[in-house]
C-alpha cells in the first residue's frame, strides 16, 4: 500500500460539529502531497457503545475495518476515539483468534469478514511517522515565532501503551515537536497527560467541565495564547464548551483552542478563512493579529 | 471518639454474607481485558491517579474492584458511580498488576445495561447509531453547509447491516426493555 495515500476516517463529531478540524486537516494535506480517499457507508467507529455492549463496539468497528480492508487503504483518523477504538479492535481481532472468530460470526450476517489486511493510525501519526518532520518543515513558509502556545496530546492516541505503542503517555512529545516545526514556542504546563473530561459530558456535566476548566487553568497561568489540539473531543470541551465552562466557573479565559492543521496551515501561509478559523467559537482574531 | 469507633466499626459491619456472590469475580474474568480481576492487591494506585476522583467523592476505581472480587453484584449494578469513568487509561497504564481496570469498569457497565439499566444518554447514542449510522443525529442544514464549504458529501450508512449487528449481538432486545 503507498504510504501517501489514506482513507480518511471522519467519525461522527467532525461532520456533526468540529467541520473547521476536517476543513484544514484536507488543506493542510493537500499541501503535504497526501492524498486521502473518502470511505463509503462508514459507520461510527464503535466507542461510544463499548460501555453498552462490548460485541456491538467489536462489530461496528470490525464493519469499519473491513470496508478499509476492500479499498486496500489504510486508515487514517483525525479524532482520538476513532483511532482507540478502531486500533485496538484491528490488533485484537488479528492477534485473538477466539476474538476473531466471534466477530467474523457476526460480520458473516451481512456478508462481511475480517482478513486483518489493514493498519489504523492517526493524523499525528501519519505526520510525525509517515510524512515526518523534515518535509513539514519545507512547507512552513511563515514561520509562527511570535505564538507560544500549549498542546494537548488528549488520552486515546497514547493510552493505553500496551495497544497503541507510541510516544510516552506520561511525556508525550510529539505533538510538542510538531509544533516546534511551524516555528511556534511549545509551553510545558501542569497535569498535561490529564483528561479533558469530554467522555463524561452527558454523564455528569460538572466534573467533565472541572477537568476542562482545570486544563485552561493551568494554561493561562503559564502564559499561552492558545492550545493546540488533535482531537475533535478535547476540542469540544475548550473550544465549544469554553463560554460554558466561563459561565460556570464566573472566570474568563479567552484561550483559542486550534485544529493542529489550523496551526501549521497557517505556517504554511495558508489564508486564515481557508482554515475555517472563523468557525472557531472562541474568537482566535487577537491570535492571528499577532502574526 | 468511642462513638465514632463504634459508628466506624457498625459501618464496616455493613457487609453481610448472603450479600456476597462467590462466582461473580469468576464471572467478569471471563470478559475479554478482565482477565486479571484477582490480581488486585488493593494498593490504590488507580484511585491515586484518578481524574475523575480528583473531583467526585464516590468514584473510586479501588472500591469498585474490590466490591467486584466480594461479589457484591447487586451493589455495583445498581450505581450510578460506574459510569463516572471517562476510559482515559491511566488505571491501565499505572496498575502494577495489571489488572485493566478500566475494561472491568467496562464489564459492570456492561452488565448493568444486560439487567437493563443505563443512562440516558448512552441510550441516545445507541438510538442515533441505529438510525443514522452516527452517533449523532446531523441536521441536514449542517449536511449542507459542508458542499458550501467544498467538503465531499457524507456518505450513508449501511443501515440494514447496523440492525443487523443490533439484532444479532442482542442489544436491540436489551434496548427494549431498558430503563434510564
Amino acid at each position: 500500500m503507498p504510504e501517501s495515500k489514506y482513507l480518511l476516517f471522519l467519525g461522527c463529531i467532525i461532520p456533526y460539529r468540529i467541520s473547521s478540524y476536517e476543513i484544514s486537516a484536507r488543506k493542510v494535506f493537500d499541501k503535504l502531497g497526501v492524498e486521502l480517499v473518502d470511505i463509503p457507508e462508514f459507520n461510527c467507529c464503535g466507542f461510544p457503545l463499548d460501555p453498552v455492549n462490548h460485541d456491538v463496539m467489536l462489530t461496528l468497528a470490525a464493519r469499519n475495518l473491513c470496508l478499509a480492508e476492500q479499498q486496500k487503504i489504510n486508515i487514517m483518523t483525525l479524532c482520538n476515539g476513532c483511532f482507540s477504538i478502531l486500533n485496538q479492535v484491528n490488533k485484537e481481532l488479528k492477534e485473538d483468534k477466539k476474538i476473531r472468530e466471534k466477530v467474523n460470526g457476526y460480520l458473516k450476517e451481512i456478508g462481511m469478514e475480517f482478513k486483518g489486511t489493514t493498519t489504523v493510525k492517526h493524523l499525528i501519526h501519519v505526520l510525525a511517522q509517515d510524512v515526518g518532520f523534515e518535509k513539514i518543515k519545507n512547507t512552513v513558509k511563515n514561520p509562527l515565532s511570535q505564538l507560544q502556545v500549549a498542546q494537548f496530546s488528549g488520552c486515546h492516541v497514547v493510552r493505553p501503551a500496551k495497544h497503541v505503542g507510541f510516544d510516552d503517555p506520561e511525556n508525550p512529545k510529539t505533538l510538542k515537536n510538531l509544533i516546534r516545526v511551524t516555528g511556534a514556542k511549545c509551553l510545558d504546563y501542569m497535569e498535561e497527560t490529564e483528561c479533558c473530561g469530554a467522555p463524561i459530558i452527558g454523564v455528569d456535566d460538572k466534573i467533565s467541565l472541572q477537568l476542562a476548566r482545570e486544563k485552561l487553568d493551568h494554561i493561562r497561568a503559564v502564559g499561552a495564547q492558545a492550545m493546540i489540539t488533535i482531537c475533535p473531543f478535547c476540542h469540544m470541551m475548550f473550544d465549544l464548551n469554553q463560554p460554558r465552562i466561563e459561565r460556570a466557573f464566573n472566570e474568563k479565559f479567552s484561550i483559542p483552542a486550534l485544529h493542529y492543521p489550523q496551526l501549521l496551515g497557517l505556517a504554511m501561509g495558508i489564508n486564515p478563512e481557508e482554515l475555517a478559523l472563523k468557525d472557531l467559537r472562541v474568537d482566535a482574531s487577537k491570535l492571528l493579529s499577532l502574526l | 471518639m468511642e462513638k465514632t469507633q463504634s459508628k466506624e466499626i457498625k459501618q464496616r459491619a455493613i457487609i453481610k454474607s448472603s450479600e456476597m456472590d462467590p462466582r461473580f469475580k469468576y464471572e467478569i474474568s471471563k470478559i475479554p481485558g478482565a482477565e486479571k480481576i484477582m490480581l488486585c492487591f488493593q494498593c490504590g494506585t488507580c484511585t491515586a491517579d484518578c481524574p475523575i476522583a480528583r473531583f467526585n467523592d464516590f468514584y473510586r476505581p479501588r472500591k469498585l474492584i474490590r466490591m467486584t472480587q466480594l461479589g457484591l453484584k447487586d451493589r455495583l449494578l445498581s450505581n450510578d458511580v460506574i459510569w463516572l469513568c471517562s476510559t482515559c487509561f491511566t488505571c491501565v497504564d499505572h496498575c502494577p498488576q495489571d489488572v485493566g481496570i478500566a475494561n472491568i469498569v467496562r464489564a459492570l457497565r456492561n452488565l448493568t445495561v444486560k439487567g437493563g439499566r443505563m443512562p440516558v444518554v448512552y441510550k441516545d447514542l445507541a438510538s442515533n447509531i441505529l438510525k443514522t449510522g452516527y452517533a449523532y443525529v446531523i441536521p441536514d442544514l449542517r449536511l449542507k453547509r459542508r458542499e458550501e464549504k467544498g467538503l465531499p458529501k457524507l456518505p450513508k450508512a449501511n443501515l440494514e447491516s447496523i440492525a443487523k449487528l443490533f439484532d444479532i449481538t442482542g442489544l436491540s432486545k436489551t434496548l427494549e426493555k431498558v430503563r434510564t
